[in-house]
């Protein structure tokens, strides 16, 4: 099952560990936070996470400071 | 039908066009006796399992901007209490904010027509069996909504809050947060308001707008509804029209040909350079023969949004009058969310240095870089309208960029916006 990696933007600070874990996912944009490389269905809040990629999101989830992010299966889509 | 005493600053006069004043039938500063002569009692009892069935053939969709299917959220609502053991009630809030700082349709409805609004919050509780409801709205409009609300035996358990007069107070989220914590911000959008909103429970949030056709519909069915306006787009919706004169809220027929709205504003069609319309999240559209409905943008038709026309005159720039309205929506940032909080003052400070003469070709090419790095990346859609302007900006005012960077535009840098 692809899950998506949902960016909490409200608390994201742009500190950068899930774009040095995931750099086929994830770049830095111009201030400092995370730009998704792939839009998931037009939405760049909720890059899909491929089976190789899985491990090391969890790590990202885990490891941001601002408990920014969390994976999420993609049915449970964010609204819009 | 003219009417001039209205709450708050925008003074308005209001016509209906082609007959179909609807919304506005009890007159001006309608109490809930010009109410219940013009529309009749609202019958509560008689809002059953049915009226969803009415309500998804009415095709109404939302008037607050996004152009949602009323039906589809308010049955996303219900079924939103899910399997729990005690499921949480339901609630309705009627949205009033309108931050939008070119639209007043809602504060006039609100001012003349408040029972129609109570009595569509009372319906659409009914629908999803909700233990609270709330209207939040805007301090000028209060002392009426109040007023209204205590006038009628039906009305006790209505709440009124008042919402902040910030451009974003009005998003769903922000309006849930407003209600529970004070704070207008919007809130991160993993979880779904129908499915968990105020106070952890399933909650639905409706124009004041929208709210006022649902207790049309729910009098005269969906047929009546759809009798007005178009196979895709039925029924009527309000208009904010200024730009030229005083302001004016107009009620419309849905898929309206935009230059017949302003012709029965009583605008001069040759003077108008550009309409904004749908408002500062909006487009600009030079093509008045288009048509105004939530399908759009397409061949010949735009959306709407929230019924903002805004008339740019010919001799004044796009490019400022565009600059002044992207620095408003910089400043206007929650300052949550990152790319917002750089990326709209790094757009507007671009905008800017173009429109006030500096000459530089990359600048443009700058503009779209940040307009594209903004998108899709929020959480909520301040930063997407606010593409959505900066885009329709630069395709429609293209010719006024060459200018721009050649020095040679000599449209008057002045600008009512």
């Amino acid at each position: 099952m692809t899950e998506i990696l949902h960016i909490d933007w409200t608390r994201c600070d742009g500190r950068g560990l899930c774009t040095e874990l995931l750099p086929t996912v994830l770049v830095r944009d111009d201030w400092g936070y995370p730009l998704a490389l792939q839009a998931t269905n037009g939405n760049r809040s909720n890059p899909a996470i491929s089976p190789g990629n899985i491990e090391a999101a969890r790590e990202a989830v885990h490891l941001c400071p601002k408990l920014a992010l969390s994976l999420v299966p993609e049915q449970a889509k964010p609204r819009q | 039908m003219t009417i001039q005493e209205a709450v708050g600053p925008a003074v308005d006069t209001l016509r209906g066009s082609a007959g179909t004043y609807q919304l506005f039938a009890a007159g001006s500063n309608a109490g809930l006796a010009e109410h219940e002569q013009a529309f009749g009692p609202l019958s509560l009892a008689a809002i059953d399992a049915g009226f969803m069935s009415v309500l998804g053939e009415s095709g109404l969709t939302g008037r607050g901007g996004a152009a949602f299917s009323s039906w589809r959220k308010v049955a996303a609502t219900a079924q939103g209490r899910g399997a729990a053991l005690l499921p949480a009630k339901p609630v309705v809030i009627a949205n009033g904010a309108e931050g939008e700082p070119l639209s007043f349709k809602d504060k006039t409805l609100l001012a003349h027509a408040p029972h129609l609004v109570i009595d569509g919050l009372l319906i659409a509780g009914r629908a999803v069996s909700a233990s609270l409801l709330y209207i939040y709205t805007t301090p000028a409009a209060m002392p009426v909504v109040e007023a209204a609300v205590a006038e009628r035996r039906d009305a006790r358990k209505i709440k009124v809050v008042q919402a902040p007069e910030t451009f974003i107070s009005g998003e769903a989220s922000a309006v849930v947060n407003s209600i529970a914590t004070g704070v207008a911000l919007p809130l991160d959008n993993r979880r779904r308001l129908s499915a968990a909103g105020l106070k952890g429970r399933p909650t639905l949030v409706l124009n004041v707008e929208t709210l006022a056709h649902v207790a049309l519909i729910a009098r005269h069915g969906s047929g009546w509804f759809r009798a007005a306006g178009s196979e895709r787009d039925p029924g009527t919706r309000l208009v904010s029209i200024s730009g030229q004169g005083a302001g004016q809220v107009l009620e419309v027929e849905g898929d309206a040909r935009l230059c017949d709205v302003l012709s029965s504003a009583g605008v001069d069609l040759s003077t108008v350079g550009a309409v904004l319309v749908g408002g500062y999240h909006g487009r600009w559209v030079r093509d008045l023969e288009c048509r105004l409905s939530p399908s759009g943008p397409g061949e010949n038709v735009i959306n709407p949004g929230a019924g903002v026309l805004h008339i740019l005159p010919a001799r004044d720039c796009g490019l400022e009058a565009t600059a002044r309205i992207l620095d408003y929506l910089a400043r206007a940032s929650a300052k949550q969310c990152g790319p917002c909080m750089f990326g709209l003052p790094a757009m507007a400070r671009v905008l800017s240095a173009i429109a006030y003469g500096d000459r530089n070709p990359r600048l443009v090419l700058e503009l779209e870089r940040l307009t594209k790095l903004v998108g899709g990346r929020g959480a909520c859609h301040h930063p997407d309208g606010t593409a959505r302007l900066v885009s329709s900006a630069l395709e429609m005012f293209a010719e006024d960029m060459k200018a721009h960077l050649l020095g040679t535009c000599t449209r008057e840098t002045r600008s009512a916006i």
